[in-house]
C-alpha cells in the first residue's frame, strides 16, 4: 500500500509540476512583491516592514487560494475524464489513491510555502520566517485535504471552491466570532444562547488558523515554541480528521 | 404540492461493509481528538491589554471596499469584544481609554451616520468607575456631539447624568446640557432633552432622571430596535438595584 501511495503521490507532483501552477505561483509571487513594494515606496516611515507585512498576507492568501484551486480542478477533471476509473481497475485500493494523492498535493502546498517564504528572507530573521513557513504549510496542507475532501464529495469545481474557501474564512474567523458572542452585551435570551451554543459547537470542529501563519511573526518576533507547537498539533489533527472524513465518504461511494 | 418538492437523488453507496474498517475507528478518533483538542484551547475574549492601537479612519474605508456601514458595525463588534471574558468580573474597566476612544473616533469617521459608537461611548465605556477614564469617553462624546448635533444628542443627554451623578461635577453636566439646547435644531429634538439644565439643577436622583430620560426616549418614537430597549431596561434595572443597595447600606 506504502508503494501505491508514493506513485501516486509522485504522479501529483509531476501533474502540478507540469501544470499551470508553477507559472501562477510566480505570477502570484511577482504581483504580491510588487505591490508591496509600491506600498513601501509611498510610505514616509517603516517601508520594509511595510513591505514585509503586506507580502506576507498577500503571498499567505494567494497561497490558499492557488492551492484550493489546483486540488479542486485536479481531481473534478480527473473525475470527469474518467481517469479514476482507469485508475482504480488498476490494483490500487481506494484508499491508497486517496491517501496518495492527499499526501501529493500536501507536498505541493509545501512547496508552494517554501517558493512563498523565500523571497521574504531580506525583511525577517531567519528563526521567525521558519515559524511562519512551517505554518503556513501546515496551513495549506489543511486547505489542500479540505479541498480533496469537498471536491471528491461534491464532484463540482465551483460548489467544491466555495466549500473550501468558506471553511477557511470561518475557521480564520471562528475565534473572533466566539469571543464576541461570550461578550457581557451579547443578548440574554433563548435566542442569543442558542446562538452562542452554535457558535461554539461550530469552533469544536473548526482548526484555529487565525492562530497561524501570522504576517505580524515576521515583524514582531515568531510565538514562542511552546505557543507555536499545540497550534500546529491542532492543524494536523485537523489534517487527519479531513483525511479520515474524505477516506470514508470516498469508500462508500460507488463510482 | 408534489410538483414544489425538490426531488434530490440519493447518492449510489456502497454499504458499510465495503469501507475498510480502520477507516471508520480513524474517523472516531479524529473527530474525538479534534474535539478534545479544541474543547480544551478554547479561545477566550482577547484581554484589555491586547487592544491594538486604532488605524485611520482613511484605512478603515480601505478596509471596507467601499461597505462602510458593514465595517463600522463589525468594527464596533469586534471593539466591544475587548476585556469582556466571561472571567471578569468587571468588564471594559481595564481598557486602555486613549486607544478605545482613537477606535470609536475611527470607526465614528468610517460611518458617521451609525449610533452605535457613542452608544457603546455613553452607556457603557464612559460609565467606568475610574474618573480619568470616564472623563476621557465624556469628552470625547462631546467632540462628536458637535459635529452632528440633530443625532448625537441622546449620547450627551446620557453623559450629562454621568456627570452629574456619577463624577459630581455639576459645571461639566450644565455644560453638556446647555451644549444640547443652544446647537440642537432639528424639530423633532424632544422638548424635555433641550431643558435638561432643569434635571441637571433639580434636586432628583439618578435612578428618577435616568427614568425620565428612557420614557421621554421612547415616547419620542427613537427608540426602534428591540435589543436597544432591552439593553436600556437592563441598564435602568441596574441603577435601581444599585440605589436600593446604597439605601440599605445607609440605613444600616
Amino acid at each position: 500500500m506504502h508503494r501505491a501511495i508514493a506513485t501516486v503521490a509522485r504522479y501529483v507532483l509531476v501533474e502540478a509540476r507540469r501544470s499551470s501552477l508553477p507559472w501562477l505561483t510566480l505570477t502570484g509571487l511577482l504581483a504580491a512583491l510588487g505591490l508591496s513594494g509600491f506600498l513601501s515606496q509611498v510610505a514616509i516611515t517603516e517601508a520594509a516592514a511595510l513591505q514585509a507585512s503586506a507580502s506576507a498576507a498577500l503571498l499567505r492568501a494567494c497561497a490558499v487560494f492557488l492551492i484550493a484551486a489546483h486540488v479542486v480542478s485536479s481531481v473534478v477533471r480527473e473525475a470527469n475524464d474518467k481517469g479514476l476509473e482507469l485508475v482504480l481497475a488498476l490494483p490500487i485500493s481506494r484508499p491508497a489513491w486517496y491517501l496518495g494523492k492527499l499526501a501529493g498535493f500536501a507536498c505541493t502546498g509545501i512547496l508552494i510555502a517554501s517558493a512563498f517564504a523565500l523571497p521574504l528572507m531580506g525583511w525577517s530573521k531567519p528563526a521567525d520566517l521558519a515559524a511562519w513557513w512551517i505554518a503556513l504549510a501546515f496551513e495549506l496542507a489543511v486547505v489542500a485535504a479540505a479541498a480533496l475532501f469537498f471536491a471528491s464529495a461534491l464532484g463540482q469545481t465551483v460548489s467544491a471552491i466555495a466549500a473550501t474557501l468558506g471553511l477557511y474564512l470561518l475557521a480564520r474567523s471562528v475565534s473572533a466570532i466566539q469571543a464576541i458572542a461570550e461578550g457581557p452585551l451579547a443578548s440574554e435570551g433563548t435566542g442569543g444562547k442558542a446562538a452562542g451554543w452554535v457558535v461554539d459547537a461550530f469552533a469544536l470542529v473548526l482548526p484555529r488558523l487565525d492562530a497561524v501563519a501570522n504576517g505580524n511573526w515576521l515583524l514582531y518576533g515568531a510565538p514562542p515554541a511552546a505557543d507555536l507547537a499545540p497550534a500546529l498539533a491542532g492543524l494536523a489533527i485537523y489534517f487527519v480528521l479531513l483525511a479520515a472524513a474524505g477516506l470514508f465518504d470516498f469508500s462508500r461511494r460507488n463510482l | 404540492m408534489k410538483r414544489l418538492l425538490v426531488r434530490i437523488p440519493a447518492r449510489d453507496e456502497r454499504p458499510l461493509s465495503a469501507v475498510p474498517r480502520w477507516i471508520p475507528w480513524l474517523l472516531v478518533a479524529a473527530v474525538a481528538a479534534q474535539v478534545g483538542w479544541q474543547g480544551a484551547r478554547r479561545a477566550n475574549a482577547p484581554a484589555a491589554s491586547d487592544l491594538p492601537a486604532a488605524p485611520s479612519a482613511a484605512a478603515l474605508r480601505l478596509a471596507s471596499f467601499g461597505e462602510t456601514a458593514a465595517l463600522a458595525r463589525l468594527a464596533m463588534l469586534w471593539l466591544q469584544a475587548f476585556d469582556s471574558s466571561g472571567d471578569n468580573a468587571i468588564p471594559y474597566q481595564r481598557l486602555d481609554y486613549v486607544r478605545l476612544t482613537a477606535w470609536l473616533r475611527a470607526i465614528l469617521e468610517t460611518d458617521p451616520r451609525s449610533d452605535y459608537p457613542l452608544f457603546m461611548a455613553s452607556r457603557v465605556y464612559a460609565e467606568n468607575a475610574e474618573p480619568q477614564k470616564a472623563r476621557r469617553m465624556l469628552d470625547f462624546i462631546f467632540e462628536e456631539f458637535v459635529r452632528d448635533p440633530n443625532r448625537r444628542w441622546p449620547a450627551l443627554a446620557h453623559a450629562a447624568l454621568l456627570a452629574k451623578h456619577r463624577l459630581h461635577d455639576l459645571p461639566l453636566a450644565r455644560r453638556y446640557a446647555a451644549a444640547i439646547q443652544r446647537l440642537t435644531t432639528d424639530p423633532t429634538v424632544p422638548s424635555w432633552a433641550r431643558q435638561m439644565e432643569i434635571f441637571i439643577l433639580e434636586d432628583m436622583d439618578e435612578l428618577e432622571a435616568a427614568k425620565i430620560m428612557l420614557g421621554g426616549l421612547l415616547a419620542s418614537g427613537r427608540l426602534q430596535d428591540p435589543d436597544e430597549r432591552r439593553f436600556l431596561q437592563s441598564r435602568l434595572e441596574q441603577i435601581e438595584q444599585r440605589m436600593k443597595d446604597a439605601r440599605s447600606g445607609a440605613k444600616r
